[in-house]
């Protein structure tokens, strides 16, 4: 199978331990990734203003790129990404009046009717490779690590860019499962980690992050997986911030899905690129010897 | 606390401007509390959501105005699909962010940014930082 690929900014520098992971899984299930020749920004955001097409264009865009490719599904990893691109693909699809006027105003593209599916690895690890099929897979299960996926808000909300129900989401559990893990659920798995908010009102986003942390480990969590790398950095990133002016008790790993994916299928350590997660992170995946096999 | 409004103070502009680029029809809020009760931001804004959607079906610009909820607001989403009237929350607090942000009124400056924190920050939160906070 052959799909396209969108990276993102944030995936070639701070978020590359999400890129080069989730690259080397799909190469060991066979899974063929074209990059997007020619990508740009898609915008972090969608644009929530009736009135505000042109920030629409970027994201259109990659989305021609795709088309031009050629195939059918544009796969994304960073989950804002997934989220904007997603949105913009809704857009284009369903509203004639302002799908016409982007194409319009973008006469050197080809015109963009919706005609690419963008997916989220998550949900093109359900729907394309199947939980089995995933399991089958496995060398070194991720036994006895308890995980507490967290979604956030990207990969669920809205509706018409949710990889699952927005209220009661399985399919972060169901990955990690079929990873060997055990899957924490806990209470604010969806709950918003304060995202743009860190430059902004820094404070309020280091509040709302805490609560979430504190919240895993009283249900048990011993390590966070995310999928989105300004998650990563408000739940992973600013911990020491947190235990100074919050006392947070215990430092909680945190990790990107692909990453202890890449581990269990048995991808080398390198390509996980641990060294841009906090040190504890990787204390902690070599104190469990979670390292052993894929050295 | 009670909302004190007169006729003589209801901006009808303002409420047409917020419809217009929200797309939203906040009329329909029946002050059901919901949105309130789901943010996350609850313990760092000062006017609750069903509050700001009540000034704003009263056209109160001053109460609005000093409202730090859209600025704090993350469009996180949550209320958008809990609401019973299917509103888009999020997108009314946009439009109360974009009625300062045309006029020029920018509330970060990227210039005082430190340099550490450029560095240090993953891309895509300058780039949404930057689109909600600046014109």
């Amino acid at each position: 199978m052959k799909v396209s690929y969108y990276p993102g900014c944030t995936l070639k520098t701070h978020g590359k331990g999400l890129e080069s992971s989730a690259l080397a899984c799909l190469e060991k299930l066979g899974i063929t990734v074209e990059e997007l020749p020619r990508w740009n920004c898609c915008g972090a955001v969608y644009s929530l203003a009736d009135d505000d097409l042109i920030h629409m264009v970027a994201p259109v865009r990659d989305l021609v790129r795709a088309k031009e490719q050629g195939n059918e599904i544009l796969l994304t990893l960073c989950a804002m990404c997934y989220n904007t691109l997603a949105r913009a693909n809704a857009l284009m699809k369903n509203d004639p009046e302002k799908r016409k006027t982007i194409n319009w105003f973008m006469d050197e593209e080809l015109d963009y009717a919706g005609e690419i599916k963008v997916v989220h690895f998550l949900d093109f690890l359900r729907d394309y490779v199947g939980w089995d099929k995933l399991k089958e897979k496995v060398t070194n299960p991720l036994k006895g690590l308890k995980a507490a996926p967290y979604y956030g808000c990207t990969l669920l909300r809205p509706k018409e860019a949710g990889i699952d129900r927005f209220d009661n989401p399985s399919i972060f559990q169901d990955c990690l499962r079929a990873l060997g893990a055990e899957a924490v659920d806990f209470d604010m798995s969806t709950q918003c980690c304060g995202t743009y908010q860190v430059l902004g009102n820094p404070e309020a986003s280091l509040k709302v992050s805490f609560d979430i942390l504190k919240n895993a480990s009283e249900f048990g969590a011993e390590a966070l997986v995310l999928a989105c790398p300004l998650c990563d950095y408000n739940l992973g990133k600013r911990q020491g911030e947190m235990k100074n002016k919050l006392g947070l008790a215990n430092d909680m790993p945190v990790y990107y899905f692909t990453q202890l994916m890449a581990l269990a299928l048995g991808v080398p350590e390198a390509e996980c690129h641990f060294e841009l997660n906090r040190e504890i992170s990787l204390g902690f995946l070599k104190e469990r010897n979670f390292l052993k096999a894929s050295a | 606390m009670p909302i004190f409004a007169s006729k003589t103070e209801c901006d009808d502009q303002l409420r047409q401007r917020i419809k217009e680029i929200s797309g939203q029809e906040f009329q329909k809020c029946f002050q059901c509390g919901t949105c309130s009760g789901s943010c996350p931001m609850k313990e760092h804004i000062n006017v609750f959501p069903r509050r700001v959607m009540a000034l704003l079906q009263l056209g109160q610009k001053k109460a609005l105005e000093e409202a730090n909820t859209p600025w704090i607001c993350a469009a996180c989403h949550v209320c958008l699909v809990r609401c019973p009237r299917s509103i888009d929350i999020p997108r009314v607090m946009e439009a109360i962010r974009q009625v300062k942000l045309r006029e020029n009124l920018d509330q970060v400056d990227p210039r005082q940014i430190e340099k550490e924190k450029i560095a240090e920050l993953p891309q895509i939160a300058m780039v949404a930082g930057l689109r909600k906070f600046t014109s």
